[in-house]
């Protein structure tokens, strides 16, 4: 039998579907949903994690991002312009930077900053306690990422309108601050709040600073709690906490990706 | 004391000479239009008056003030110089107000009810008054342009550059960019003009400046240079845009040849 064009695409296609559907449904009916509901979701292990993990953990690991996330845009937006002076050493300052921060895992730089600035500075340290080493930690990390996407930014912005500011009399800075860097953010609004869903996600690295029971976030509070409960519940439901940040933030990153090229 | 002193100016882009050695004098209420061919140098020149290019070499001095002079304060040089753009370059993310006061506030230090004070007059005189609260995205071209000149006018300077200001505009728009520049002529604004609009330069110029391969070439009252222009090369390029149908050709042969 000879099929047309069309329905041969259709058959194709009906069959994608069917190999899907087959392939996840397999998957479920292999799992052994008593075991996995006997150790994941075990609602008195849950219920005994509350209000803490609301009250201290999930506040902290929004505390913690957006110390890390101010420090870094700040940082990162003294980055991006140096990279963009006409100075070459802050240039080469600047892509040195981003380059080495680029390269290496947040956690190591966490390590770093908790063990070897007590070393450098045995009579400082940083302000805030963990809070400020958090801040720093991660903040390094997030600025080189930060730098580069507020770089783009930058750079996206016409050179008319620096040149429209300067005729007008403004001096570089001037023009800078009231003209290119508003319509730069503008533009790099989405990608920075991607930035601020990798930074809370990095936050479940601040266990190696070494937190107290004040000072903890979710992932390590789930895992004490799994530890003294012996019972694997608290990751399902530090899980869901994550998610309780992170998909709204998705949500508005897509809403201003698509308010974005409606504009244009 | 002229409004404009260029001597030997010369300007190059790497290896490529833009400029060549031009000198112009443009007395204070003269209007002088600049007309050439593409690639001649024309924005190049203009440009440099407002340092917003650097030059080469040669000297510039504007209101007497030499702003190749390295402890020169551009910024204040520039305060006394409009600038009109082709491409309008109005402030995307301000409002046609906004766009007219963000330099009297932040450079001329004017309170904003004097700033939107002085953007009130300055939008009406171009005929946008009623466009203040609106975007520069949802104007016409015409529209922005004429916002641009207003937001030259609010600061007040004593000499205009206009960059062939109605080149990006659609046909029917450019006749109300070219009515408010000539109401700025009428008023005794210093303006050098660089343009592709033939009969505005012939009609209100007090001089017009023909420029070719980084040179001036030929300069004069506009009923001589239109009307005899003593250099071929005038003659070429007038009869190029004024009779564009009519290029014969070994007349474009002649001109990628040279
Ligand atoms: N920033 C720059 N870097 C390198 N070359 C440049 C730069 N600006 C201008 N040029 C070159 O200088 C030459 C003169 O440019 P200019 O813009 O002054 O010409 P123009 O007479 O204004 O031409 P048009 O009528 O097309 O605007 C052109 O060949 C151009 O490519
Ligand atoms: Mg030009």
């Amino acid at each position: 039998m000879k099929l047309s064009p069309r329905r041969r695409r259709r058959v194709f296609r009906v069959a994608g579907y069917v190999i899907f559907v087959l392939v996840i449904v397999a998957v479920l009916a292999a799992a052994d949903w008593g075991r996995l509901s006997d150790a994941f979701f075990r609602s008195d292990v849950a219920g005994s994690m509350f209000p803490e993990a609301i009250t201290i953990a999930l506040r902290n690991t929004i505390i913690y991002t957006l110390l890390a996330f101010v420090f870094g845009l700040t940082l990162g937006l003294i980055l991006a312009l140096m990279r963009l002076s006409t100075i070459l050493p802050y240039r080469w300052f600047a892509t040195a930077y981003i380059e080495l921060f680029r390269g290496l895992p947040a956690l190591l730089v966490l390590f770093m900053i908790g063990y070897g600035v007590p070393l450098a500075f045995p009579d400082r340290e940083i302000p805030g306690g963990v809070y400020g080493s958090v801040t720093v930690g991660l903040g390094l990390t997030a600025a080189a990422y930060m730098a580069e996407t507020i770089r783009a930014g930058i750079q996206a912005v016409p050179k008319g309108q620096l040149e429209a500011a300067r005729t007008l009399g403004m001096s570089h800075p001037r023009a800078m601050v009231s003209i290119v860097l508003p319509q730069a953010f503008r533009i790099v609004i989405p990608p920075l709040t991607n930035e601020i869903i990798l930074l809370t996600k990095d936050t479940s690295l601040v266990y190696v600073l070494g937190v107290t029971s004040s000072t903890i976030e979710l992932t390590k509070f789930a895992g004490d709690t799994l530890n003294s409960r012996v019972n694997p519940t608290p990751l399902v439901v530090a899980g869901l906490l994550y998610l309780v940040i992170t998909l709204p933030l998705s949500q508005l990153v897509r809403g201003l990706e698509r308010r974005a090229a409606r504009e244009r | 004391m002229a409004a404009i002193e260029i001597g030997g100016l010369h300007k190059s882009f790497g290896s490529l000479e833009v400029l060549r050695g031009i000198d112009l004098t443009v007395e204070t209420g003269e209007v002088v239009c600049v007309i050439g061919p593409s690639g001649s140098g024309k924005s190049t020149l203009l440009r440099c008056v407002n340092f917003l290019e650097e030059p080469t070499r040669g000297s510039i001095r504007v209101a007497g003030v030499e702003v190749t002079d390295p402890d020169c304060d551009i910024d204040a040089v520039r305060r006394g110089i409009g600038m009109v753009f082709q491409q309008f370059n109005l402030f995307g993310h301000l409002t046609v107000r906004e766009n007219v006061t963000i330099a009297q506030r932040r450079v001329l230090r004017r309170s904003r009810a004097e700033a939107d004070r002085i953007a009130g007059v300055n939008l009406d005189r171009v005929g946008l008054a009623d466009k203040a609260a609106s975007y520069p995205a949802q104007l016409s071209g015409g529209q922005q342009q004429r916002v641009a000149i207003a937001r030259a006018l609010a600061m007040d300077p004593q000499l205009m550059l206009f960059d062939e200001p109605t080149s990006a505009l659609d046909p029917e728009l450019v006749g109300e960019v070219l009515a408010v520049m000539r109401g700025l002529v009428a008023d005794g604004m210093t303006m050098l003009v660089v343009t592709h609009e033939m009969a505005f330069a012939r009609e209100v110029a007090s001089r017009v400046v023909f420029m070719d391969g980084g040179l001036i070439v030929e300069q004069g009252p506009p009923a001589e240079v239109f009307g005899k222009p003593r250099e071929e090369r005038t003659r070429a390029f007038l009869h190029r845009v004024l009779e564009p149908t009519r290029v014969s050709e070994s007349e474009i042969g002649a001109h990628l040849t040279d």
